[in-house]
């Protein structure tokens, strides 16, 4: 399984705001271009915000935002709504796959705004 | 793939042994992964050469090439499996001459290879009869990956078809033509189809569904010559009596014939009619040289079937690991699927004794079963339903005494006749890889729980895969009789199945996930859980399915109100209630999905889907939808889909009853049911049955004196038919039963489980599905009746409903932070239309 994520960067010192934290339902990601990159950012409720690679490796599209969030073992997770591939959100690894892998982005809400690190890390 | 050094083998040298397999077709892989099982692979150097250039592939489904399957679909194993067990492969290559004295195979690349032991696995050949014309183009044969696409290759051109040979391997190639469109004729010698396994009621049957396919048959018919044109192409075939029949391509599937020359050629005993001769240990004539599969001739039988070869592939695998194992001939009980239809044999059917045959001429199904004089059964033939078929295999080896026949060969009801759990452990459940049901049992009493916890320690059920239903029932009935509870839980966050769950939430009046799963589960949800409680609140009538919390539950297809497709865009559906549109709908869907450059394609179930929008585009696409009077399909939803019609009374000159009328009607009363998986629904007009009702969860055929209603169908990868569960309905008491059978589906049934399933699983079958529906046995029929009136007033259409609120457009963005479109969709142009780039 090849990782389609784009080439990765060192990880950036700024931070980008990407929108208002009441633009994420909570418990429901949405897609964000961080620095040009696709990121799913997440709000699981309670100011609890993780950021990881939006586009899935198993299937290639843009799509991670747009899964179901939820907990394996009280693993925070998000499901790819293409093939049902679960993923860490605090760290991009795939749980059914463990030699895949998506980004994992820094987050933070400063005056409810969201705000991602450019440049992810792979675990 | 690794290459084998060209030196020659270690034999004297005191390295590895060396084990050659010539062949890689089924049974020389079957060989490999019994050896690679039991260690082989890292004690011998194990080498194999193949004369195709891919690696063994499944033969037995060759004709799903034609149905949407790739090479890569029939390869038999990973691609690495032997790379990474160290097996060479040498692909493209054949074993041209074998030193039996000197231990030493030279191959067509001229190779030398050193063996201790050497396994024969050359398969066999298609027999092509010696009359004239056979070397035209467009005759083929049907063996190879490569012959089905030189077929498909020349076909294109061709309007008609012909197939020499009525057996396994004919009506196979004759699916294959059906598949490529061409009118097809099977052309066998005996007087019926299937003529070594089936007697001639068991042909009659077959030939009953054959026909109904489409295909034409002519038994009892020699081909004489093939006929050819001018420069040389195939024009049909002549017969030695009768009429000529026009064909642009022919295939010849009448018989196999073993590749034995190279045993010939080295000097290896041979059988009268080819096959080279092996005993029990499958050992040949010469030391060290073995051979399996098709092209092995034991006590006198060249077995044509893949079973036996994997039997006879386990022995050599392992005796050459010192252990024990013999191969002691094959009573070969057959199961397959051929066009669709259901076959199997067991024993002699053509044995002489007393007969027990049930037939039904209506369905197509045909059973005989065949008791010799002492009262034991000594052959079965089954076309059309072949529930009886593990029994009876048992039956014939005398592992279980004779059962009773009449009730065995019944027709397949709701009600459980003998089950799985009367099967002795001895009974043979995978053929494929030769698992008994006794090592099924100890796997479950070991810690198998699951279908796919047995699988993955047994093998049973990864070759074939027609025995997975009966592993499930055999893992049910182990873990009940161990007094263990059988595995209904949802998912990890709740012990309850989805049944359950839905008792709690209509008991409690719960509404939120937040609550359920504190109350009733634990941690915090997951894909499964939270769309199977966002499908439980939709059906207790819980208003508009994106508001607040359920946000956060649905599917992405339910949280977008579209399906998401490959490339993460999506389609739109619109609803077509019965099928009957409008020019000016038609019009008004045919300039959206020209200004949005959609992919346009007619459904099975008489709409239209347009592809390829992307999320932020679904808002304006719906909104001019919407406009023209159209509203959401709900083809995204696990609920009510379509009620398919034929034109009915009103313009059929044979229609009874006007089906579009009652078709628009209920598709206008269940629109927007969610269930636990969807529902199709359709209305024929008459017996002719165009709307193909039987194949529907809910089926409605018009009579002269109202409706019958049929229940729990579908097509897909696991086709049931529907069963009649009342007659002669008036509308009204159709709609009411619809109403209660449709409702205490949605109640009852488990999370992805279709009414098929469903109704088949439940106490008692369908017979307690008319009790409960038609008679309210349970009395319950009136709150299920009160249920679905609430859905029906409730009902709105969930895009006029987004699309009145900003607030709920606010999701449908590509990025929340810009309003760039989605860079990684990208498309180009086939056939005049959008299609994704990254087609595989």
């Amino acid at each position: 399984m090849t990782i389609t994520e784009p080439e990765l960067r060192t990880t950036a010192t700024t931070w980008e705001p990407v929108c208002d934290l009441k633009r994420l339902t909570p418990g429901r990601g949405v897609a964000a271009l961080v620095d040009g990159a696709p990121v799913a950012l997440f709000h699981l409720g309670e100011g609890e915000t993780f950021a990881i690679g939006n586009v899935d490796p198993f299937s290639g599209a843009s799509v991670l935002s747009r899964g179901i969030v939820g907990d394996v073992d009280g693993v925070p997770t998000v499901a790819s709504p293409i093939y049902k591939q679960r993923f860490d959100l605090r760290t991009g690894r795939s749980i059914d796959d463990e030699t895949v892998a998506v980004s994992a982005y820094d987050v933070r809400v400063v005056d409810g705004i969201c705000e991602v690190r450019p440049g992810g890390t792979l675990p | 793939m690794s290459s084998i050094p060209t030196q020659r083998g270690d034999r004297t040298t005191g390295s590895r042994p060396t084990v050659l397999v010539v062949g890689n077709g089924m049974v020389g892989h079957r060989f490999v992964e019994a050896a690679i099982e039991r260690g082989l692979s890292s004690t011998h150097r194990i080498v194999v050469v193949g004369e195709e250039r891919r690696q063994a592939y499944d033969r037995v489904h060759l004709s799903a090439l034609f149905d949407g399957f790739t090479p890569a679909d029939l390869a038999l194993a990973e691609p690495n499996l032997y790379d990474e067990a160290g097996v060479e492969a040498i692909l493209g290559e054949t074993v041209d001459r074998l030193d039996t004295a000197a231990h030493l195979a030279v191959t067509s690349s001229g190779r030398e290879i050193t063996y201790d032991a050497c396994v024969i696995a050359t398969g066999s050949a298609p027999f092509v009869p010696p009359i004239p014309g056979t070397d035209a183009a467009g005759s083929f044969v049907y063996r190879t990956i490569d012959d089905l696409e030189a077929i498909r290759h020349w076909a294109a051109g061709c309007r008609t078809g012909a197939v020499v040979g009525g057996g396994l391997l004919g009506l196979e190639a004759a699916n294959a033509l059906r598949l490529l469109g061409l009118e097809t004729t099977v052309v066998e010698f005996a007087p019926r189809l299937m003529a070594v396994q089936l007697d001639d009621g068991g042909g009659r049957a077959l030939l009953h569904h054959v026909e109904g396919l489409g295909v034409s048959v002519r038994t009892g018919a020699a081909a004489a010559a093939v006929r050819t044109t001018p420069d040389g192409r195939v024009a049909g075939l002549s017969f030695s009596e009768g009429e000529d029949l026009d064909a642009e391509l022919v295939v010849f599937a009448a018989g196999i014939r073993p590749r034995d020359q190279i045993a010939r050629d080295s000097g290896l005993e041979v059988g009268e009619r080819g096959g080279v001769i092996i005993d029990d240990r499958c050992a040949t004539s010469a030391e060290d040289v073995y051979a399996i599969g098709e092209v092995a001739n034991h006590a006198g039988k060249v077995y044509g079937l893949v079973a036996p070869g994997y039997a006879m592939a386990d022995v050599v695998a392992a005796r050459l690991a010192g252990e024990e194992a013999a191969f002691t001939g094959s009573d070969t009980p057959t199961k397959l699927k051929l066009l669709g239809v259901d076959v199997a044999s067991v024993g002699d059917p053509q044995a002489v004794g007393d007969e027990v045959v049930v037939s039904d001429p209506r369905t197509g199904t045909w059973k005989k079963v065949v008791v010799d004089a002492a009262g034991n059964v000594a052959g079965a033939v089954l076309v059309g339903d072949v529930d009886a078929y593990p029994l009876l295999v048992q039956a014939v080896r005398g592992s279980i005494p004779t059962p009773d026949l009449l009730s065995l060969l019944q027709p397949a009801s709701g009600e459980a006749g003998s089950g799985p759990a009367d099967l002795p452990d001895e009974a043979i459940i995978c053929s494929c890889h030769n698992v008994s049901c006794g090592t099924i049992r100890k796997a479950v009493d070991d810690g198998c729980e699951t279908v796919a916890d047995v699988k993955g320690c047994t093998k049973a059920g990864t070759g074939c895969g027609s025995c997975v239903s009966l592993i499930g029932e055999l893992v049910d009935a182990r873990l009940i009789a161990a007094g263990k509870t059988v595995e209904k839980r949802l998912c990890p966050h709740f012990e309850l199945s989805r049944p359950e769950l839905y008792e709690v939430v209509r008991a409690t009046g719960i509404r939120t996930f937040a609550e359920l799963v504190t109350k009733h589960g634990t941690g915090t949800g997951c894909e499964i859980c939270k769309p199977v409680a966002a499908s439980i609140f939709a059906s207790l009538g819980s208003g508009y399915i994106l508001d607040g919390e359920q946000a956060g539950l649905q599917d992405s297809n339910d949280h977008f109100l579209a399906n998401i497709q490959r490339d993460g865009t999506y389609s739109v559906v619109p609803r077509v209630p019965g099928g009957e549109i409008t020019p000016a709908q038609l019009i008004a869907i045919g300039e959206v999905a020209r200004d949005f450059d959609l992919y346009t394609k007619i459904t099975g179930g008489q709409r239209i889907d347009l592809l390829g929008a992307r999320v932020e585009q679904l808002p304006a696409i719906w909104g001019r939808l919407i406009d023209a009077g159209l509203e959401s399909g709900q083809a995204y939803g696990k609920s009510v889909r379509t009620v398919k019609s034929c034109v009915g009374s009103v313009w059929c000159r044979y229609g009874v009853q006007d089906s579009v009328k009652l078709a628009i009607d209920l598709e206008n009363r269940y629109r927007g049911l969610r269930a636990p998986h969807k529902i199709k629904l359709a209305v024929s007009g008459c017996a002719r049955e165009c709307a193909e009702a039987q194949s529907k969860d809910v089926g409605v055929i018009a009579t002269e004196k109202g409706w019958n209603l049929y229940v729990g169908g579908n097509g897909g990868a696991r086709p049931a038919h529907a069963v009649l569960l009342a007659e002669d309905l008036s509308t009204e008491e159709l709609v009411r039963s619809i109403d209660r059978y449709l409702m205490w589906y949605v109640r009852t049934a488990d999370r992805l489980e279709r009414t098929a399933v469903w109704q088949r699983k439940l106490p008692g079958g369908i017979d307690f599905v008319r009790r409960v529906v038609m008679q309210d046995e349970l009395g319950i029929g009136a709150e299920l009746e009160a249920d679905m009136e609430a859905h029906v007033g409730a009902y709105r259409c969930e895009w006029t409903e987004t699309l009145e609120s900003p607030e709920r457009l606010a999701r449908f963005v590509s990025f929340v932070n810009t309003d760039l479109p989605d860079p990684s969709v990208t498309h180009v142009r086939v056939r005049g239309q959008r299609i994704p780039e990254t087609t595989r």
